[in-house]
């Protein structure tokens, strides 16, 4: 009832782990699976490794929400290829990111022959220069790491893009006529949190990414305006807190989506608990398979 | 209206206090009702503006009859220094406690605690509850040399207080106070002479391995409260993973069983950027 096909990725079920969410060792992204998961994305993987920002990173907001700026800390490529090298289990999307085409270039061409199912290319982390957003706000430069990344491997790619200052459609139209199989939307957006005792931004980088229930209905806007334009494999992201989330994106057009942030406030077993949500909503309506609900709301 | 109940909000507390333990430890007492209500071996994330966020054992401290948090630090690197240096007054940032805590198991007649360094400061008040449980209880408190013995007067004090039903002993690296050695090679040896229902540690990683082998030679159940480098605490960015585990939110204490299966435990940790590193240089 909930497997599916996406873009050339067979998933159980369309519950994505979202990138920088405890992904960074073979043995969590195995519990994860074991969890539920229909699949995982790692961390943001750069051609060296990255400490990061120094701590505070995260600030949890009232409402479920968090700003982090982690700063991509994550081990390089080479590390990363030697931790996943026994991966047989678990379906695994490597994210990347990088300043130019040769970053792409290298580390597809490394990690395509590991046990994964596609690549994300994130070009829209909020708050670390010259990576991310800064070169997903440049339709030039999307254009060229998305054909670089293609030509190095048969697996399927998605974009993750962000709202920054250049219109998600236009990035998201670079990236597809350059060969991209799909969009994920969306990262986070930038944000602060300031202390209203010592007047302190919080974030040791004072700016971060925001995350949780507070981007949902802009990351909904996203994913129905890319649907609308596109109808081309999407993962919805952002916020997807429960089942009535999780539907929600799916009837505005993604085919799948990630939940990030919910792990925090629900534990892993939030993905257990939305795919039952999930069924149940089906059984209620009628539904043989999650593909009817994709893009649904805009018959209306 | 901020909601106080959810302690994952960072909250500004003021320190009310410092007292000085050694000449490179300190304990900061500040108002706060939840690190009062934690448990031993629980943490908090203590942020000292402009300079870093940093996991801190959490304790109680009593002035009079009030109950107040504390954290107590070692001075070393940048963040612990300057926590180090705040003075009564000045405001932290804490959020927290996070982890699990020490169990103390019903019917337990005797313990043997092993813990070295600012390891002791969960391991002090884990003891202070064993003996007010009737656990018959041995402290081994370690430490480089003689000036640097952590919380001396303070367990005495819980000793004294619940009518000596346990032991005290202590080990230098130097020799200068106690037994001369490590702390697991003193434990081995009041082990040999005398039957323990549970081991308790924590401290630097390669000694809580040695206790583990002890437990295991033994036959003795052991606690260890782990440190893995944190960012979040709240099980989210995964920094802290060991093996499958997270140790902000799995741990940070494990036993025996789950120690057993942690085939890093002892062996190799996780840097700031995820890479492997290890305790003792792979061939
Ligand atoms: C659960 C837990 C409880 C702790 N309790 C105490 C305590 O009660 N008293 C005390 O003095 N120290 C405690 N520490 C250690 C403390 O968090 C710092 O590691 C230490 O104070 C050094 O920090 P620094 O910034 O001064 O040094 P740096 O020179 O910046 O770092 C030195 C080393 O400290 C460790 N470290 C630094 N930041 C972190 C972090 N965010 N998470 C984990 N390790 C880190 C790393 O191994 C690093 O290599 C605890 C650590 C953990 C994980
Ligand atoms: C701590 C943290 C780290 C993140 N790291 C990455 C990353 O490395 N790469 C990336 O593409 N997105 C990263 N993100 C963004 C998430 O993948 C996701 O797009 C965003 O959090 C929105 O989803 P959510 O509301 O379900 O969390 C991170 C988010 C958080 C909170
Ligand atoms: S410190 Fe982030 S998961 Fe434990």
């Amino acid at each position: 009832m909930l497997n599916l096909e996406v873009a050339g990725m067979y998933l159980r079920n369309p519950i994505i782990l979202a990138s920088g969410f405890l992904g960074i060792s073979q043995a969590i992204f195995e519990r994860i699976y074991d969890e539920g998961a229909g699949a995982v994305v790692s961390k943001s993987i750069s051609r060296y490794p990255m400490e990061g920002y120094r701590n505070p990173t995260i600030v949890v907001l009232e409402n479920k929400s968090y700003i982090n700026a982690v700063g991509l800390s994550n081990p390089g490529y080479e590390a990363f290829s030697e931790e996943i090298k026994t991966n047989d289990k678990v379906p695994l999307i490597v994210s990347l990111v990088g300043s130019d085409p040769s970053d792409f270039e290298i580390m597809t061409r490394k990690l395509d022959g590991s046990g994964i199912i596609g690549f994300e290319i994130n070009l829209s982390c909020p708050h670390v220069q010259k990576l991310g957003l800064e070169v997903g706000d440049d339709p030039q430069m999307v254009k060229s790491i998305v054909e670089t990344t293609k030509s190095n491997t048969t697996k399927p790619v998605f974009v993750k893009v962000g709202v920054g200052s250049t219109n998600v459609l236009d990035i998201s139209q670079a990236a597809l006529n350059a060969g991209a199989d799909g969009i994920t939307a969306i990262n986070t957006i930038r944000a602060m949190k300031i202390s209203i005792d010592n007047f302190n931004p919080i974030l040791s980088n004072k700016v971060g990414g925001l995350s949780g229930p507070s981007i949902k209905p802009i990351a909904i806007r996203c994913v129905y305006e890319l649907w609308k334009k596109f109808k081309v494999p999407i993962f919805g992201c952002g916020g997807v807190s429960n089942w009535e989330d999780a539907v929600e994106f799916m009837i505005a057009g993604a085919a799948s989506f990630q939940v990030g942030t919910a792990i925090g406030f629900g534990g892993m077993s939030v993905f257990n608990s939305i795919s039952n949500g999930i069924v149940k909503y089906m059984e209620r309506k009628g539904y043989q398979s999650v593909k009817e609900l994709i893009g649904r709301s805009h018959k209306y | 209206m901020v909601d106080h109940t959810n302690t994952d909000i960072l909250r500004s507390v003021q320190i009310e206090k410092v007292i000085v333990e050694t000449p490179s430890i300190r304990t900061i007492i500040f108002e706060d009702k939840h690190s009062v209500a934690s448990m031993p071996g629980q943490f908090l994330m203590v942020w000292i503006p402009q300079v870093e966020e940093l996991p801190m054992s959490v304790g109680i401290k009593s002035l009079g009859s009030h109950k107040f948090g504390a954290v107590t630090v070692r001075k070393y690197g940048p963040g612990s220094t300057a926590l180090y240096y705040k003075q009564g007054g000045e405001r932290i940032g804490i959020r927290g406690p996070y982890g699990n805590y020490f169990s103390i198991p019903k019917n337990l007649r005797n313990a043997l605690i092993i813990g070295g360094g600012t390891g002791l400061v969960p391991l002090v008040r884990l003891f202070g509850d064993l003996l007010h449980n009737h656990v018959n209880t041995t402290l081994i408190m370690g430490s480089r040399t003689r000036n640097e013995v952590l919380f001396e007067h303070k367990a005495q004090k819980i000793l004294t207080d619940n009518n000596r039903n346990g032991n005290i002993a202590f080990s230098t690296d130097d020799g200068t106070y106690g037994f001369k050695g490590s702390t697991v090679d003193l434990a081995e040896s009041i082990l040999l002479s005398k039957r323990f229902e549970m081991l308790y540690t924590c401290g630097p990683e390669l000694m809580m391995k040695g206790v583990q082998k002890l437990g295991e030679r033994f036959s003795i159940p052991v606690e260890a409260s782990l440190e893995r480098y944190m960012k979040c605490a709240i099980g989210i960015c995964g920094s802290c993973c060991i093996n499958d585990r997270l140790v902000c939110q799995d741990g940070t204490i494990f036993d025996s069983n789950r120690l057993r299966q942690l085939t890093e435990f002892g062996v190799s940790y996780r840097d700031k950027s995820g890479r492997l590193s290890y305790y003792i240089p792979q061939s």
